[in-house]
């Protein structure tokens, strides 16, 4: 557990202002906000390296306000990953263990190098590896140790889409497998999406919001929040296979398939890569408005109300009721032409076609 | 072929003249010896005490230095504190003044009758005119070479590795030694080769506090004026090689830098 109440510090012209925030046992928290938001600073006043001005840091039921960094049993991963050069990649992960007796030591080195599937690694030397090998090493030599909580600046961000994607599922089946409370920073919110429990947002030293990851996308409190997380549609819900006896060419984990997202009243196809819970993304632009459905199989469409019409020439914001009697909104982006041609006003009925391949999912 | 620049041909011109300059009056020191120049040296015990107590002393200063120095250069290099740029500057002054200069102010703090000089006095150590009076001498012109090659090299260590090292449950003073110091020991080295090497050749403020005993300078200079310039000649051509030895050993070490520089 990680509780901050009345957290503040300052570097330089930066302040982060009376933080408080609260992630419960085992939860993955993602804090999300944009460059220069506060977000490497306040994981080092957390861990430690960096005093907080006032306020308090408890961890796991223990006050860590006035103790230096090593008496606090924190993980904590640099977005650089920073691995000790001089050292080989089983030392650096060794480092934190220097208590353990030996063979315990290594022991667990194997252990969490198996964990990581870095096994093949160990003998090397740090100089030389690949991002995404040297994340891993990092991230085993912050785990190595059992800390009480594992503190993550931008872990991702410095690596190329393919491989974020393959550790973004890693860091998310490890979490699944180990359980550790852990505070994830990022700047991604696709990132955020895909492996928050819970999310906050951070913005300019404060943090604006917090909530579930689909409450703050549709809620934003403020518009910068509304601006900055750029989405306007966004869904929760359940990714189920539609042919399930189907042909599976799975073998590769980004392999896609025809699938039926089921977000409670909404039922959408998708194109999926892989099945169980996940947030649907649609933008604005993709969904087609209509008077009279638009038959076809390869698409979606829905019945909605028109609830909102908001003018930004040559555009139109248009917020649609959907999936009655529960009430979804969903907002379209059409023309001022378009609109006067369809001829709707507030409380018409109208048809919103959305393509499964429009459908984004995270 | 293209026709030279202007610029490169006077530069280069120019460039020459100093080279030249530098060049020829160690070559010819080289050429001049006679040609047991340097057998007639080794075999002169004066001159052997006299260069054994040049490197031993400079060993000495360059412990002292190292002990009391690299503590401060990593301060300089990690923390803000008042009288900072102060200290930073005061480090860099022994290069600036004039070598006699720094041995009469040294000898008002450690001479005999000075309070420096009587407090070590008590524990049995005497400046003036003994080794000890070396020794300061030598660390005073030359510990700004150590401190600040030390302070570069601790500045080029990421201080986010060492925050790693305390959130592995190290304490400041074993990150530094753990993680610090092994990637910046090639600065802490050859920083402590140039203050050997410096002070090594140090003159001016020995032969104030110190004459007797002769370091290999201070003989030079003795035989020069005494006896003139050929007797001069073989220990300063053995001084000349010495100190090109260590200087080849010192670029040796910086060369060989790997990637990250680290080995």
């Amino acid at each position: 557990m990680i509780r901050l109440s009345n957290v503040s510090s300052r570097r330089g012209a930066f302040a982060l202002q009376s933080i408080n925030l609260e992630i419960g046992d085992g939860e993955y928290f993602v804090l999300l906000g944009p460059t220069g938001a506060g977000k490497t600073q306040l994981l080092e006043v957390i861990a430690g390296v960096q005093q907080a001005a006032s306020g308090e840091i408890w961890i796991d039921g223990e006050n860590v306000t006035s103790l230096p960094p090593e008496a606090r049993h924190i993980g904590f991963m640099y977005q650089d990953y920073l691995l000790f050069p001089q050292l080989s990649v089983r030392k650096n992960i060794a480092f934190g263990l220097r208590r353990m007796p030996r063979a315990e030591a290594n022991a667990r080195v194997e252990e969490i190098a198996r964990l990581l599937e870095i096994e093949a690694l160990l003998g090397r030397r740090v100089l030389g590896l690949s991002g995404g090998e040297q994340q891993r090493i990092a991230l085993a030599r912050a785990l190595a140790p059992r800390p009480r909580v594992l503190l993550l600046d931008e872990p991702l961000s410095a690596l190329d889409p393919q491989i974020r994607r393959e550790l973004r599922r890693k860091l998310r089946s490890l979490h699944e497998k180990l359980r550790m409370t852990t505070l994830h920073v990022t700047h991604d919110f696709e990132e955020a999406l895909a492996l928050a429990g819970r999310l906050g947002v951070i913005h300019e030293g404060a943090i604006v919001q917090t909530g579930m990851p689909d409450k703050v996308f549709r809620k934003p409190a403020s518009a910068f929040l509304a601006n900055f997380l750029g989405v306007e549609n966004l869904l929760r819900g359940n990714v189920v296979r539609r042919h399930p006896e189907g042909p599976r060419s799975g073998e590769s984990p980004d392999s896609e398939f025809d699938a039926e997202f089921d977000a409670g009243p909404l039922k959408l196809y998708v194109i999926a890569q892989r099945e169980g819970p996940a947030y649907a993304a649609i933008r604005p632009e993709d969904i087609t408005v209509s008077r009279e459905p638009i038959p076809s199989s390869a698409r979606n469409t829905l019945e909605g109300t028109l609830a909102k019409i908001e003018r930004s020439w040559p555009l139109v914001r248009l917020t649609f009721d959907v999936g009655a009697p529960i009430r979804v909104p969903l907002v379209a982006v059409i023309t001022e032409q378009s609109l006067h041609s369809l001829d709707l006003a507030l409380g018409a009925r109208a048809f919103l076609t959305i393509k499964a391949t429009a459908i984004h999912l995270i | 072929m293209k026709k030279p620049s202007l610029l490169n041909l006077v530069f280069s011109l120019l460039g020459a003249c100093i080279v030249l300059f530098l060049l020829a009056p160690l070559l010819k020191m080289l050429l001049s010896s006679p040609a047991t120049g340097l057998r007639e040296a080794l075999g002169d015990s004066e001159v052997r005490r006299a260069i054994a107590l040049s490197l031993t002393c400079a060993f000495w200063a360059t412990l002292i230095g190292a002990v009391l120095g690299v503590p401060l250069a990593y301060l300089l290099a990690r923390r803000s504190f008042p009288g900072k740029h102060f200290i930073e500057a005061l480090v860099d002054v022994p290069i600036v003044i004039p070598h006699p200069v720094a041995g009469i102010a040294l000898l008002l703090v450690f001479g005999r009758h000075y309070f420096g000089g009587e407090f070590f006095s008590r524990l049995g150590l005497a400046f003036v005119g003994d080794v000890p009076g070396i020794v300061i001498a030598m660390l005073f012109v030359s510990c700004s070479f150590l401190i600040n090659a030390a302070r570069d090299g601790f500045r080029h260590v990421d201080p986010r590795l060492e925050n790693v090292a305390r959130t592995l449950g190290y304490g400041p003073l074993r990150a530094f030694f753990l993680v610090t110091v092994p990637l910046s020991w090639r600065d802490l080295l050859s920083g402590a080769i140039l203050m050997w090497a410096r002070a090594i050749s140090e003159f001016g403020a020995i032969v104030i506090l110190t004459y007797n005993p002769k370091v290999a300078s201070v003989l030079i200079y003795d035989r020069f004026t005494t006896y003139g310039l050929n007797y001069a000649l073989p220990p300063a051509l053995t001084l000349v090689l010495l100190s090109l030895a260590v200087f080849a050993l010192l670029r040796g070490i910086s060369l060989e830098r790997g990637p990250g520089g680290a080995a």
